[in-house]
């Protein structure tokens, strides 16, 4: 394992398990579960000591190891310099390695096997991945300026399909030259690598970069800072050289030029921070510029915002697999209090898979009255002047 | 063994009970050089409660119990010498009650440093509380039960000298209060009553399960500056430190030793920070801290460091992050460090035995020393990391605390949170009577011997 040798430099310090003001556990996994095994460090103690022996194979193991977000907030917080960049890598290869025994959690196996037989992990037929387009009249992809890309939760997802129209639609109010793939558009495999199937998640990125390759792609907007974040970092190691956005970073370059509604019902609004848009690929800012134009809304940060921001907890296959599970403690209900906590009516979110964890948590905890989810594309949307 | 499993997952739910080997084998070791002792149980409690029905079956059973707060204490102290349940106390975080007129918090035994220290800044930022330099995840309560020290122990001593009541659950099972919340509801001080707090403090979880606490609180002033005087004779120090902190205005002193960076070998650094309400009071305050080191300026045997601001930064940063990162020094993610009690004037040995320690072992010295209260004692460390992956690097610092230990206690002074081996080097020079008294208190607290067994013991 190409990491094996920093597993032990580990030193428990904790920083990791924290945002930067330390006011509270920060770390996913670890604020749900609270032993110190599914913390960074004893994940990564573990670890070392499963591939000398020392601890077996277990359900236990496997569990621990797959309820890590992949957030990055260890990433962020750890205090050793270089050290810290290899984190979430060695988790990966940990992963990766344990994927090779076939002894993944039941979930795990089960989201792989969906991707395998159906290319996505709602079980669904290829042909449907359009459907969130009906009604929509959107162009298929020719050598349009970019190719909009929507991923597995926006084709299939039912809160994720809101969100991919909401944002298709702000596409076409900046009037961007855009087009889609349709049923033709294939899963990321974002999830795949954070799990450690490395080898379906290359096959998977090798054939969508032939594909648009062939359709002569250069630019690509995505729906979810997942997708962005496969195309930006993952897909270029395999040959791509796509130009990439976020339709956040699109939107904030043009969102002083749409035209608004001269007076709007003033609305408190507090954004969180999605994990592949922050912490991975450090972009907080476009999300602020478009709330920052848009008449009526005041932006109210949680403590936890940016680089402290705390992960829904869907991260790293969760959404699917459910790992972290949905009680009290789940880092999406925490969430969930912490943004209706701060009086806001709407917590605005940019990414389909914060969505629908968001959404959950916000009815399991019975905000519902007085806590809106809306994708930031939606909230727009609210705010346009009729044409 | 399934019973006991069923009944303490009864009392805090499953979900917070564990006997899987994953959680044995993290919870069985720490970040020092210690072996690994096996728990049987890990469990995290939510309340008084709790704690209190876990010691009660524990008792029944005779099953040990050992408390653990942050896991950070790196002695060992938190493993199970004799198995039986780990008290993982993380779970009782709640800051509980600040009192602002009186300068008192009330916190749950698992309620970190961190925490602590964010929630006063947010809601009553004119207070602070004494951060100890361990990372910010320690808990209040561990610092306190363990006397540690932190950024204003120059001020006010020992962070169990800052303690000002507790709540605790007996190894019998009785809850109870000490201090003025014995009988007050308000937790203001340990005085008038007898002192009863002193059967928990340095006790290492040895006589019960404290789960409240009520720790003094100090002024945050906006304005806050450090001078390092440097000095390169040792001999000096005991007198430079009874000088200045004889003006009785600085916060927290503190002295570094080690040879990196290049140009801090072969010298003494010694830290003096402190803070004001304005800057001209902040320019007062440096200028009466200086006078009296102004006799070794002349003599040109000390002087205060030029620090830029980028370099003044991690010096006034508490907890001092710097301090975590040093555990890496030899790339290998394991740290442990003799801290040793003793009088200022057993610096200039302290120093020397630690330079002779670390040539004799073949490893860099790192030592330094934070006085507490107005000079009356000090904290000097004898700081060595190791790589965990290198068992002979392991052995060799184990060697060189050992060696530290034994050093410590033959010049005068008494090793801190010491390691079970210390505590024994300790109990043999222990005044006879005191030692039988240790153990009168501990029968009759704890007549089955439940609590941190292999502790404090005496064979």
């Amino acid at each position: 394992m190409e990491h094996f040798d920093i597993l032990h430099r580990c030193f428990r310090c904790g920083y990791c398990k924290l945002p930067s003001n330390y006011s509270d556990l920060n770390c996913p996994s670890y604020l749900n579960f609270r032993f110190e095994t599914y913390s960074p460090g004893g994940r990564m103690w573990l670890l070392r000591a499963w591939l000398e022996g020392e601890i077996k194979t277990s359900p236990r193991f496997a569990e621990i190891l797959y309820s890590c977000a992949t957030c990055g907030n260890c990433v962020e917080h750890c205090v050793f310099p270089k050290f810290k960049d290899d984190i979430l890598k060695a988790l990966i290869e940990g992963r990766e390695r344990l994927v090779e025994t076939g002894a993944v959690p039941p979930a795990v196996r089960d989201y792989f096997k969906s991707i395998h037989l159906y290319g996505n992990p709602y079980k669904l037929p290829e042909a449907d991945r359009a459907k969130w387009t009906d009604g929509l009249d959107l162009e298929s992809y020719s050598e349009q300026e970019y190719l909009l890309y929507v991923g597995c939760v926006g084709s299939y997802g039912e809160r994720g399909q809101k969100s991919a129209r909401a944002v298709a639609a702000l596409l076409k109010t900046m009037k961007i030259s855009f087009g889609i793939l349709g049923s033709e558009e294939r899963c990321d495999g974002n999830e795949l690598k954070s799990m450690g199937e490395k080898g379906l998640f290359e096959l998977i990125a090798e054939e969508n970069i032939r594909k648009y390759k062939k359709l002569g792609v250069k630019k690509i907007v995505t729906l979810s800072p997942h997708s962005y974040h496969a195309f930006k970092n993952e897909y270029p190691l395999l040959g791509a050289d796509f130009e990439v956005v976020h339709y956040s970073q699109l939107a904030a370059r043009t969102i002083r030029k749409i035209g608004f509604k001269r007076s709007e019902v003033p609305v408190t609004v507090t954004f969180h921070d999605p994990c592949y848009l922050g912490r991975h690929n450090k972009e907080y800012e476009a999300a602020r510029k478009i709330l920052g134009a848009l008449p009526g809304v005041q932006l109210k940060e949680m403590d936890r915002s940016g680089k402290d921001a705390l992960c829904c907890g869907g991260g790293g296959g969760n959404v699917f697999t459910d790992i972290l599970g949905a009680g009290p403690h789940s880092p999406a209900r925490v969430r969930a209090r912490e943004a209706a906590g701060t009086g806001a009516q709407i917590l605005a979110v940019a990414c389909p898979g914060c969505s629908r964890m968001l959404d959950d948590a916000v009815k399991a905890e019975s905000l519902q009255d007085n806590l809106q989810v809306m994708d930031l594309a939606e909230l727009v949307a609210t705010r346009l002047a009729p044409e | 063994m399934n019973e006991t499993y069923s009944e303490l997952a009864g009392i805090v739910g499953e979900r917070y009970v564990s006997n899987e080997p994953e959680e044995k084998f993290i919870y069985s070791r720490d970040q020092g050089t210690m072996e690994p002792c096996d728990p049987d149980f890990v469990v995290m409690p939510d309340s008084t409660e709790e704690v209190r029905q876990i010691v009660l079956l524990a008792n029944r059973k005779g099953i040990p119990i050992v408390p653990m707060g942050g896991g950070l204490v790196l002695s060992g102290l938190s493993r199970p010498l004799k198995g039986g349940v780990v008290l993982d106390m993380k779970r009782m975080n709640r800051i509980l009650q600040v009192n602002e007129t009186s300068r008192y918090a009330i916190v749950e035994a698992g309620a970190s440093q961190g925490m602590l220290q964010a929630y006063l800044k947010k809601h009553h930022p004119s207070l602070k509380h004494s951060v100890p330099d361990a990372p910010p995840i320690a808990t209040v309560g561990g610092n306190v039960l363990i006397h540690g020290s932190g950024h204003l122990s120059h001020a006010a001593g020992f962070h169990s000298e800052m303690l000002n009541g507790m709540e605790a659950v007996l190894p019998t099972g009785e809850v109870v209060r000490l201090g003025s919340c014995a009988t007050s509801p308000y937790w203001f001080s340990r005085a008038p009553l007898p002192d009863l707090a002193g059967l928990f403090l340095g006790w290492t979880g040895t006589t019960g399960v404290v789960t409240k606490l009520a720790i003094r609180l100090y002024p945050n002033r906006p304005f806050n500056d450090v001078g390092v005087f440097v000095v390169e004779d040792p001999e000096i120090v005991p007198d430079i430190l009874h000088r200045v902190t004889g003006v009785g205005l600085a916060e927290d002193i503190s002295a570094w030793m080690t040879p990196k960076p290049d140009w801090a070998e072969g010298f003494i650094h010694i830290n003096v920070n402190y803070s004001a309400d304005s800057k001209d009071e902040l320019g007062w305050k440096k200028n009466l801290i200086r006078a009296p080191l102004r006799k070794y300026m002349d003599e040109k045997t000390g002087g205060f460091m030029m620090l830029p601001l980028p370099m003044k930064k991690p010096f006034l940063e508490a907890p001092a992050s710097q301090l975590t990162r040093f555990a890496d020094v030899r790339k290998g993610g394991g740290f442990e460090y003799v801290g040793a009690i003793m009088p200022i004037e057993l610096f200039p040995e302290a120093h020397q035995m630690g330079l002779d320690i670390a040539e004799r072992c073949g490893t860099t010295y790192s030592t330094g020393a934070r006085i507490i209260g107005m000079g009356h004692c000090m904290m000097f460390f004898f700081a060595y990391p190791f790589n965990r992956a290198d068992p002979s690097d392991v052995k060799r610092a184990g060697t060189a605390l050992e060696q530290t230990n034994r050093g410590a206690l033959d010049m005068g002074g008494i090793p801190w949170k010491a390691e079970a081996p210390a505590q024994k080097q300790i109990l043999q020079r222990m005044d006879e009577n005191t030692r039988e008294l240790m153990s009168r208190v501990r029968r009759m607290l704890d007549p089955k011997g439940i609590m941190n067994p292999g502790n404090w013991e005496v064979d």
